[in-house]
């Protein structure tokens, strides 16, 4: 049953539940990747980022007349490494001819694959256990880039010249088009960061977003829920994760706006400008390009065969949400910890792990890595048997979590070293169960408001307590210890 | 007017390379006969565009000088051959007879003029061809009309209407042209000369400027059926620079002539669309008896293939044109006629580069590949292509090879057909089944019609069905030759 006033409320976006969204947010991502080749996609000059302008070309690159492609080998096996990291298909393939006039374009046509894509049907964990589908992930060839000199805005359209650099052009790309399984900025965001760090896993692309080898296209559209999905609109020029969120987040509200103000949205492209945080209309539907596809006559068939498929398989890595179960699984913790998804994407999650191995304390060991190795690499300059010396030194009481964090700084600015004397130069030393029930009394004694509180049963109030002992004590007290001591003296 | 068998004496490719290898005739006194011939008479024919009289001279002395000095000169050594100016040849202006490619140099050889130039052949010049190979008659093209050497008010054919004439008229020993639609075999036909469309993917398009990708096929001409076999021999050949090569070896054809056709089963197709001038198909009944008396079994097949082969042809080949032709946008290479922004430059750049049957095709091709027509009319095109392809196959079952005409008439006189495009379509009824299934034709020499000229009778196979083809066109040579 709804009435009149109900209808109402829907109209203008409110939910008659409060715990039931008004609209949902739809979204799905397109992804370009350069593939990490020597060569290019359908001839042998270099694949190289930041080479003088013009210099890795050739007569395919230049679509000279009678120049003829040839499939790069390494391209197409690193594009299934990643399908195969993706748990797509791998499949029979095509490549088609997309026709359009850009200067930048050499062939006048780019050569893509359209119906008949190598990678099919995979999917994709977020490190929350969400399951986004990817529809597909084929090969095409990169267009060169173009430079427009005078006018506005670096637009072809109102400039006075234009400069073209062939270097890009004939470049392998992988397009990977998620399905419309996304449904917050949070998500997209996750998305994206997870599939650079399995691009980068499996040694597919660099996946650098800043100098264009990761580049997003966002599909967005809003609902009912439960409705069909709505019009969407493609969202360009998303040059960071960053920016991926914030442009999402603009695009829903606006969409939102529209149909609340009684409109509808309108199928088009548009541009993010990370100026002024919006997006702007860049083409309608109605002047969207006819590309005429059609089989590209100069190839022919990719049908990678079984052996082939099984051999690339066999030669993946660990992918990153496996290492990241891991690490969670001999951190005690979960698999989304922002620890452990922070120290898996840094690649030092195997580090954490040969702590362990050397006798520390994984958890203990996860932490310190994760605040203190962001200046780190995959492989940190810190023997991994040095912190697990630190990280036993803290489990037998013997410096505290704060102390420990002093004596890591130091260890780390070493390069290395022996922990428990470090801790012994510093002074640190555990204090005495007879100084802590004595340093527990004056915290009390001094904060008889937050006591009051604790006492009462709000557990809130510990903080305040833990904080006033570690500061008595410069440090030197155990949280911990604190705290069993606090609680040990409320009654029960 | 000349007759080919006279001209031949001593002007074959087997004739010349056996001389010069054997050091009795110097490549350059060959060289020097072919230039002569072109002195008198390229004025009225018009061949070429662009005789390359000083590099051929360079070069024909470097193979006597090979020969002297008894290094091996290779299997063509001295040969002057004459290339379809849409063959790409390192740092000389490669024009498809159009305006658009004005002043463009390629800085690579096509793996075919690779392969010429590393056996010893000497290139003479780039010849003429209707503009992007677009035509059945040379007369569409930026730079003018090829006159047929066996009568100058006619057509020489064409597309490749240029390397024809240039054999036929002694220009060069051997041509070499490309076979989209016909553009070899009725050409050859209408100039008293062997013209041969390989399997496709027998020899390599790397550098073949693109008419349509999945027709194309270069291919020689040659005054005989041995020349032809010894230019093949070299030509074809796995290249991995052409995806669509297919990796093979180039057949044996040279020893395969003398074989004879005795058993073998030559397919006469009973619903070939009519339109063929009698003097025409009097010369096929005429080769289909020659074969028969050589010991060959005439089978009666169906093809509906030559049915609907045309109009199919007509979609998928100005589909193809219309992307591969894009490119010509004037932002590279070749001619840009500047404007206000850059769509009017490209637009003032094609309109002034292409000429009317380029445009027309492109229009075509365009259009047939437009969302929401596709389906209608590329799409059915590729069905009919398949089906196309099955008719062969079917009739392959029960036959070695086929005969038929390689062009409806004789050289028709030049402007007959100008104006009128669907007659000139019509040149390649019988040629065009093959390409877009895929398999070789030849076109042979096989008498003259009323008026004394030329008539060819084509010869078709299945695919990499060249030895076959070539014993055939071999006994209709001799045939002809004992007559």
């Amino acid at each position: 049953m709804s009435s009149a006033s109900d209808e109402a409320h829907a109209a203008r976006g409110e939910s008659a539940a409060d715990d039931e969204p008004a609209f949902e947010v739809v979204v799905g991502l397109e992804v370009h990747v350069e593939l990490a080749t020597a060569t290019k996609l359908f001839s042998a000059s270099p694949n190289r980022f930041g080479d003088e302008p013009n210099t890795n070309i050739d007569p395919v690159t230049l679509g000279l007349p009678g120049a003829l492609p040839v499939l790069n080998r390494q391209a197409v096996e690193l594009a299934m490494r990643l399908g195969l990291a993706l748990n797509c298909e791998i499949r029979p393939c095509a490549f088609h001819r997309k026709n359009y006039f850009y200067p930048d374009m050499p062939k006048a046509y780019q050569i893509s694959q359209y119906d008949e894509p190598l990678n099919v049907d995979g999917w994709l964990d977020l490190p929350s256990g969400h399951r986004v589908g990817i529809e597909r992930a084929h090969l095409e060839e990169d267009t060169g880039k173009s430079t427009h000199l005078g006018g506005t805005g670096g637009r072809i359209h109102g400039s006075e010249s234009s400069l073209i650099d062939f270097n890009r052009a004939g470049v392998p790309l992988v397009e990977i088009v998620s399905r419309p399984d996304l449904s917050t900025s949070e998500q997209a965001r996750q998305y994206v960061t997870e599939l650079r760090a399995i691009l980068v896993a499996v040694g597919a692309s660099d996946a650098k977003m800043e100098e264009g080898s990761m580049r997003v296209d966002a599909n967005v559209s809003v609902r009912r829920p439960g409705a069909e999905l709505g019009t969407r609109c493609e969202i360009k020029n998303l040059n960071s994760v960053r920016s991926v969120g914030r442009a999402i987040e603009y695009e829903a509200v606006r969409q939102i706006a529209l149909f609340e103000a009684g409109g509808a949205v309108r199928q088009e492209t548009r541009h993010w400008s990370e100026g002024d945080g919006k997006t702007h209309t860049l083409r309608t539907k109605e002047d969207a390009d006819d590309y005429r596809y059609f089989l590209e006559p100069d190839l022919v068939v990719l049908d990678p065969d079984e052996e082939w498929i099984e051999r690339v398989r066999a030669s993946l890595p660990v992918l990153p949400a496996a290492r990241r179960a891991a690490l969670a699984e001999a951190t005690d913790t979960t698999a989304d910890a922002e620890s452990v998804v922070v120290v898996t994407d840094r690649a030092q999650d195997a580090y954490v792990l040969a702590v362990g191995n050397a006798g520390g304390d994984v958890a203990r060991a996860l932490i310190h890595v994760k605040e203190a190795f962001a200046g780190e690499g995959e492989e940190p300059s810190l023997p991994a048997a040095d912190l697990a010396a630190l990280t036993r030194l803290e489990i037998d009481g013997a410096v505290t979590a704060t102390q420990a964090k002093q004596v890591l700084a130091e260890l780390l600015a070493n390069g290395g070293g022996d922990a428990g004397a470090i801790a012994r130069e510093k002074g640190f030393e555990a204090m005495d169960t007879s100084a802590l029930d004595t340093l527990v009394g004056q915290v009390i004694a001094d904060n008889a408001d937050s006591w009051a509180s604790f006492e009462g049963g709000n557990d809130k109030a510990m903080g305040a307590l833990v904080g006033a002992a570690m500061k008595a004590s410069r440090g030197k007290a155990d949280g911990k210890a604190v705290t069993a001591a606090l609680r040990a003296r409320r009654p029960s | 007017m000349s007759e080919p068998r006279e001209l031949a004496a001593g002007r074959t490719v087997l004739d010349i390379v056996e001389g010069v290898r054997a050091g009795t005739r110097s490549a350059v006194s060959v060289l020097e006969e072919h230039l002569g011939r072109i002195d008198e008479r390229e004025g009225e024919i018009h061949a070429f565009n662009l005789v390359l009289a000083d590099e051929a001279r360079i070069r024909a002395a470097e193979i006597d000088a090979a020969v002297a000095a008894g290094d091996e000169p290779g299997p063509l050594a001295g040969v002057p051959v004459a290339l379809k100016d849409n063959m790409c040849t390192k740092g000389v202006p490669t024009t498809c007879s159009s305006r658009i490619l004005e002043g463009w140099r390629p800085p690579y050889d096509a793996t075919v003029v690779q392969r010429l130039r590393d056996a010893g052949a000497i290139v003479v010049g780039k010849t003429n061809l209707d503009e992007f190979a677009m035509g059945s008659s040379t007369e569409n093209s930026a730079f003018g009309v090829t006159r047929n050497p066996h009568d100058v008010t006619r057509v020489p054919g064409g597309s490749s209407g240029g390397s024809a004439a240039a054999v036929a008229a002694g220009f060069a020993a051997a041509g070499f042209g490309s076979d989209t639609g016909g553009s070899i075999r009725q050409p050859a036909a209408l100039c008293g000369v062997v013209g041969v469309k390989p399997t496709y993917g027998a020899v390599s398009r790397l550098g073949l400027i693109a008419f349509a990708s999945s027709l194309d096929q270069i291919g020689p001409f040659a005054h005989t059926v041995a020349d032809a076999a010894a230019l093949m021999e070299v030509i074809c050949g796995h290249d991995p620079g052409d995806s669509t090569s297919i990796p093979q070896p180039a057949p044996e054809l040279q020893s395969v002539l003398d074989t004879g056709v005795e058993g073998l089963r030559i397919g006469r197709v009973t619903d070939l669309p009519g339109g063929a001038d009698e003097e025409v198909t009097t010369r096929v009944e005429a080769a289909f008896a020659a074969l028969e008396s050589a010991g060959a079994k005439i089978v009666d097949v169906e093809v509906p293939a030559f049915t609907y082969g045309l109009t199919a042809y007509y979609l998928i080949a100005p589909a193809e044109a219309s992307s591969n032709l894009a490119r010509y946008d004037g932002v590279r290479y070749g001619l840009r006629v500047d404007a206000t922004d850059t769509n009017a430059m490209y637009a003032a750049t094609r309109s002034a580069g292409f000429g009317d049957e380029v445009k027309r095709r492109i229009m075509l091709g365009t259009y047939a590949l437009s969302a929401g027509y596709y389906d209608a009319y590329y799409g059915k095109a590729l069905k009919v292509r398949r089906l196309i392809s099955d008719d062969f196959a079917r009739a392959y079952e029960h036959v070695d090879g086929l005969l038929a005409p390689s062009s409806p008439t004789v050289a028709f006189p030049i402007g007959e057909r100008a104006d009128n495009p669907f007659a000139m379509y019509l040149c390649d009824t019988y040629t065009i089944p093959s390409n877009l299934s895929g398999h070789p034709g030849m076109s042979v020499p096989f008498g003259t019609g009323e008026g004394g000229l030329p008539i060819g009778v084509q010869v078709l196979a299945p695919a990499l069905g060249e030895p076959v083809m070539f014993r055939v066109a071999a006994e209709l040579e001799r045939a002809m030759e004992a007559s």
